[in-house]
């Protein structure tokens, strides 16, 4: 099983040189650790940035400059700042190149919910409608199963979508997925490492599929 | 040039009465019009609707107004770290809506553009659309959401001039340029007010047109709601205190 790291480090696989790639909260704020050495990418910020850069060093702090999570944050050479309506223009044109997020569940035909629980508190959904809607390119970053054991990845989101037949790959501590939002499934890709297609395959609620060998994730 | 400026905050939101809708720039407590919240808050102003990304937190921003209960309505697309909100909203003091922050944006500048509606694939399927149409247009279903419509539009910029030009720094640009466009009367606090002249036009990120009152602001405390650092000696480190993500 992976931990948080562990996914944010298999996600980063995904980072191809020269991408331009949003970052949403929680465990996809981590991937940007893991980006190999010798590959440049811009990570765009939705509150209107591209070439985010790293924290600042203490006392270098600026009220001006943070990320969507509200964080400081520095800007890395070649960064470029504009209002919000063209940092949506750019998401919603296909300019970013992939968008990684975190997931409450996907479906088999890659719906996904991850912005409102009905009868808790909502905080609102923030950009991820719109990224989902427009990405063509979108990888998931969550836990394969709840803290009660069961699985989120279903044959159909129980809480409120966020977006319709939109994700195409999902990583999670167990493995890694193919959506078939065509015929609906969860293709399994890769193993994490010592984990069995059938341990994989309990915790998955949605159609499950597994053909030929299944070769473990490589970190 | 036409003088746009006013003397002082009471003059830049004097018009701001019960019930009206207000738009405000910002993103978190980056970029927000202090001055004249603080303003709105002194004055008991009330039953308002705010259009805003987010809400502020409990003792800051927007939170000021809610804790004065003079908020009716809140447009906005992330309503979290604020527990006075949450309060309001579970007892049903307080209506709100939620709005995708791309739908929220695109509102704006099509109120600043003088169009009456955008189709975004934003919300599509979703509850967000319910009510709304949807239209089909290549093969794709994009909801019409309406241009908003706004009494005041109340902006912070860096800079600005005598004549309304206005310019920001860095990401507290955010909302402040969409919104600045988009209010029937656009207000703009600054922290620097210079003569027509200094700013260089090639650099205005808001021409004057848009804006309709401008006056330097105060003390301004430019709050930071997330301070996040990584340490001097860093370079050692594992990556991981190195990004922000």
């Amino acid at each position: 099983m992976l931990d948080k790291n562990g996914i944010a480090k298999r996600i980063a696989q995904e980072i191809k040189d020269g991408y331009y790639v949003n970052l949403g909260i929680g465990i996809p704020t981590l991937v940007a650790n893991f980006i190999p050495d010798g590959i440049q990418v811009v990570l765009q910020s939705e509150n209107g940035l591209l070439g985010m850069g790293p924290f600042p060093y203490e006392g270098e702090e600026d009220a001006d400059l943070i990320n969507a999570g509200k964080q400081t944050i520095t800007m890395a050479p070649g960064a470029a700042v504009f209002d919000s309506a063209m940092s949506f223009g750019m998401i919603r044109a296909q300019k970013v190149d992939l968008t990684i997020l975190g997931a409450m569940e996907v479906s088999e035909y890659g719906d996904i919910a991850n912005w409102k629980i009905p009868g808790k508190l909502v905080k609102g959904m923030g950009g991820a409608m719109d990224l989902v809607a427009s990405a063509k390119n979108i990888v998931v970053a969550m836990q394969q199963v709840n803290k009660a054991g069961e699985s989120k990845l279903l044959p159909r989101c129980t809480l409120p979508l966020t977006g319709v037949r939109c994700i195409r790959k999902v990583v999670t501590e167990m493995a890694v997925f193919e959506v078939d939002s065509e015929n609906g499934g969860f293709r399994l890709l890769e193993r994490a490492p010592g984990v069995s297609v059938e341990e994989i395959r309990k915790a998955t609620a949605g159609r499950f599929i597994a053909s030929g060998d299944i070769p473990e994730m490589r970190l | 040039m036409i003088n746009k400026v006013v003397n002082d905050v009471q003059e830049a939101i004097a018009g701001i009465t019960d019930g009206m809708t207000l738009m405000l720039g910002g993103f978190g407590l980056c970029g927000i019009p202090e001055n004249c919240i603080k303003e709105i808050v002194r004055q008991g102003i009330s039953g308002l609707t705010c259009i805003s990304n987010n809400a502020g937190v409990d003792d800051f921003g927007i939170g000021l107004m809610l804790q004065k209960h003079q908020v009716k309505k809140m447009i906005a697309s992330y309503v979290g770290e604020n527990a006075e909100f949450e309060r309001q909203l579970l007892s049903g003091e307080l209506e709100v809506e939620l709005i995708p922050q791309g739908t929220l944006a695109t509102r704006c500048l099509a109120a600043g553009y003088g169009m009456p509606a955008i189709f975004t694939p934003a919300g599509v399927g979703t509850e967000v659309a319910d009510g709304k149409e949807v239209r089909n247009f290549g093969g794709r279903d994009y909801v019409m959401e309406m241009a908003f419509e706004a009494d005041f539009a109340i902006v912070k910029a860096w800079k600005g001039d005598t004549a309304g030009n206005l310019i920001y720094r860095k990401t507290a640009r955010n909302f402040n340029p969409v919104m600045a466009m988009a209010g029937k009367m656009t207000i703009a606090e600054v922290e620097e007010l210079v003569v027509v002249g200094e700013l260089d036009p090639d650099h205005i990120h808001t021409p004057g047109i848009y804006v309709h009152r401008i006056f330097q602001g105060q003390g301004y405390e430019k709050r930071i709601e997330q301070r996040t650092i990584r340490k001097r000696e860093g370079i050692n480190l594992a990556k991981a205190v190195d990004y922000a993500g």
